[in-house]
């Protein structure tokens, strides 16, 4: 029996359906948009500082030259999203509204570790289905740290990481120059090179560069900090000289006094 | 059984335990990898799951961490409602009972490792299917394969604290020479009546062997 009312909140499957259908007759099946990305995180003396590209793409094509993949999970975190872009949005948010209650509940800032399991554990509900990995880092009363959550749930804690499909090519930016005890600086710097490492060497990833630095009570959140793909002046100009397309006899057609009313009775 | 989805982060490992009187040492390798990328070269393998008993985990990452916080939750609750450290046994049956119940969804292979007043030093070997074998040393994950006739061969019972840490270092650096999947750096901890030290040795600081 079919039910009265349509539920309006929760999953629906339709598309699975859809989808074997689609399947059974031979049709390619259509693809979540992914976020072939480069983020990146490292710890340097006084916080952390996290990077991301602003690349989003629908297989081969550039689906958002200039997307956020820094997302807010409370004032004192934040979170890179790589993967499955609706994914990574909806686990950010949906683990940020229970951080806050949990903030308010207990009446403190919330612990990076809490955030870390929450996600793990969500993620491993979902045996990697939900494609969402993340670089996490926060802030918290016992100091700076930086996670790094892969979607079958599980964590690893690190001073300095990178994932996403640029990940390798960032990976070795960091592997040659990270050094304990960085400045505020020379940290926010880096950041940007493992980036633009991943934007100029990796296809999935493009465009500006995102930059969050995160330190005891403060957030910079540095939108496009860089913007090393600005289009620039055209060095020719490309149009047409006056009179090179022949036309037949000029008709000056002048509102009101050569051109017909138009009837509009019908 | 479960085999390691792709692009699951895997700890394609070598990982080991020795008793020896009064307590007993643990010892891993430190590669996650993640297809042929290593995504992490200094993991720690050697999980905490009560004050004085320790897990060595193999297989995929993210099981063998939530098998290992579903333990570490119930031995905390455990000691809280009996007043009382619980076992090493008690410990490795948890172990082995989420992974014998769930053998079809997990890859996880674990070795528990511990002293209790009980018992003394202790150790167990949870592989793939669920089983439970307790024995006086054990080797495990990928890496493992390598070592088994040097183990047998340089093992004798009522080594010294110290003679098994050097064996634990030895047989874990020689596989991880061997093994593709194992490397990095070895990491230690000497689980006592009173205490647990920890103990790192760096990639360039391993035994001397033979490297070709």
């Amino acid at each position: 029996m079919a039910p009265l009312v349509e539920p309006s909140a929760g999953f629906k499957f339709d598309n699975v359906k859809r989808n074997q259908l689609l399947g059974d007759k031979g049709y390619k099946l259509p693809t979540a948009t992914k976020t072939g990305t480069t983020i990146v995180g490292l710890i340097f003396k006084d916080g952390l500082v996290l990077g991301a590209d602003t690349r989003a793409t629908a297989g081969p094509i550039v689906a958002d030259k200039n997307c956020e993949k820094i997302h807010y999970l409370a004032p004192n975190m934040y979170c890179c999203g790589a993967g499955t872009a609706a994914d990574t949005e909806f686990t950010t948010n949906m683990i940020s509204s229970q951080l806050a209650l949990h903030s308010l509940n207990t009446g403190r800032e919330p612990r990076v570790v809490t955030a870390m399991t929450m996600l793990k554990q969500h993620l491993f509900k979902y045996h990697g289905h939900i494609g969402a990995a993340l670089v996490l880092g926060g802030y918290d009363s016992t100091g700076p740290h930086l996670f790094t959550v892969y979607p079958h749930g599980s964590t690893d804690k690190l001073p300095y990481v990178t994932m996403g499909s640029g990940s390798l090519a960032a990976m070795s930016v960091f592997e040659s120059r990270w050094r304990p005890g960085m400045s505020r600086d020379e940290g926010v710097e880096m950041v940007k090179e493992a980036i633009e490492a991943g934007i100029f060497n990796d296809l999935g990833s493009g465009s500006n560069v995102d930059v969050c630095v995160i330190t005891k009570g403060n957030v910079e959140y540095l939108r496009n900090y860089a913007r090393p793909n600005e289009r620039v002046e055209k060095e020719q100009s490309y149009r047409f000289r006056k009179g090179v397309t022949e036309f037949y006899a000029p008709r000056a057609a002048r509102r009101g006094q050569d051109s017909a009313e138009m009837d509009t009775s019908a | 059984m479960a085999s390691l989805r792709p692009g699951e982060a895997n700890l394609g490992t070598t990982i080991m335990a020795v008793e020896f009187d009064g307590g007993v040492v643990v010892g891993a390798d430190s590669r996650t990898t993640t297809g042929a990328y290593i995504a992490n070269r200094v993991t720690d393998k050697l999980t905490k799951v009560h004050d004085l008993i320790y897990c060595c985990r193999s297989g995929s990452a993210a099981d063998t961490q939530a098998i290992a916080d579903v333990v570490k939750y119930h031995l905390e609750l455990y000691a809280a409602q009996h007043n009382e450290p619980p076992t090493v046994k008690v410990a490795a049956s948890l172990f082995q009972e989420i992974c014998y119940q769930n053998k079809n969804n997990l890859s996880a292979g674990i070795i528990v490792a511990g002293w209790d007043a009980r018992d003394g030093a202790s150790v167990y070997e949870i592989p793939l299917g669920g089983s439970i074998h307790r024995q006086t040393f054990a080797i495990g994950g990928s890496g493992s394969t390598y070592i088994y006739g040097y183990c047998d061969k340089v093992f004798r019972d009522g080594m010294t604290k110290e003679q098994c840490v050097e064996f634990v270092k030895n047989s874990v650096s020689l596989a991880m020479t061997r093994d593709g999947s194992s490397g990095g750096v070895v990491r230690l901890a000497v689980i006592t009546k009173d205490n647990v030290e920890r103990i790192f040795v760096p990639g360039d600081m391993l035994p001397e062997q033979y490297l070709g």
